[in-house]
């Protein structure tokens, strides 16, 4: 059932970009990942509590439902500890404060042709290429 | 209403996550190690986003507000400032050591396990501390 190629990618990415039509269409907002679940968790969001605390719901709820019914696709994450945390720390603080992640910048600023958001898009995937570099090639830790 | 709009959003981006292969961190490493044994499927995920949202930015260009009523996005800024180039270095960095980035580790947080659940723990973390903090002396370093 989860065997991705790039036909899974190409239809699950265009799933990502209707989603973002109809939270730009309909509610008028961008929808980032990390914009969302950070205006709710530092208190900057309170103005839309509702309107995120429902897409985060889903969020959760609609994969976790796909996949009681259909089996969960592995994630195949590190179980290191300390990889995580500072991983996770590293995503919460650099999203937070370059004002978004692969969804607000990549797909939702990109796609208005946001020069901020292409910047911040080549930025992340540089540091992502040379991290990895690194990480993998040069210190076998990934 | 704009909650129940707002969570077929959610459905719909969760799924379409999940579909895609975005939750899976070795798909993602292997989309980022350009100087490796590269995988380009990542790039079609990223196309089929982007061109959907490129029709609707352009057929929404002439309205002031959403069909609910409330305003669209203002226009981007245009400045490229220190918090925005670093933050992106920052979560680019964190992004290929684990594999995932905000939406997909939301996304399975119901079947990650122990491993997903500390990385959004730390990634929460990171949002309320370390993003307010880094953006203050970001900031200020560079008036």
């Amino acid at each position: 059932m989860w065997q991705t190629d790039w036909t899974f990618g190409l239809m699950g990415g265009l799933m990502i970009g209707l989603a973002g039509v109809v939270f730009l269409a309909v509610n008028g907002r961008i929808m980032g990942a990390s914009g969302i679940l950070g205006g709710l968790v530092d208190g900057t969001g309170r103005s839309n509590l509702g309107e995120r605390a429902a897409f985060l719901a889903a969020l959760v709820g609609a994969p976790a439902i796909a996949a009681l019914v259909w089996g969960a696709p592995p994630t195949n994450a590190t179980t290191n500890v300390a990889l995580l945390a500072v991983a996770g720390l590293l995503v919460g603080a650099g999203t937070r404060i370059g004002n978004g992640c692969t969804s607000g910048h990549g797909v939702c600023g990109m796609s208005r042709f946001s020069m901020r958001s292409i910047v911040a898009t080549l930025f992340y995937l540089f540091a992502g290429g040379a991290t990895m570099l690194v990480a993998r090639h040069v210190l076998g830790i990934i | 209403m704009r909650a129940l709009f707002a969570a077929l959003s959610g459905a719909l981006f969760g799924l379409g996550l999940m579909v895609s292969g975005m939750t899976d961190t070795t798909k993602v490493q292997g989309w980022l190690d350009i100087f490796g044994d590269w995988d380009p499927t990542l790039a079609f995920v990223l196309g089929g986003a982007i061109l959907p949202m490129t029709i609707a930015w352009a057929a929404l260009s002439r309205r002031e507000t959403g069909l609910l009523g409330t305003p669209l996005p203002a226009p981007p800024g245009t400045e490229i400032d220190r918090p925005l180039a670093w933050g992106a270095v920052l979560f680019g960095a964190g992004w290929a050591l684990v594999g995932l980035c905000p939406g997909p580790a939301i996304a399975s947080l119901s079947w990650g396990g122990m491993p997903g659940v500390t990385f959004v723990i730390a990634m929460i973390a990171g949002m309320v501390i370390a993003g307010p903090l880094g953006k203050r002396v970001l900031s200020a370093s560079q008036a």
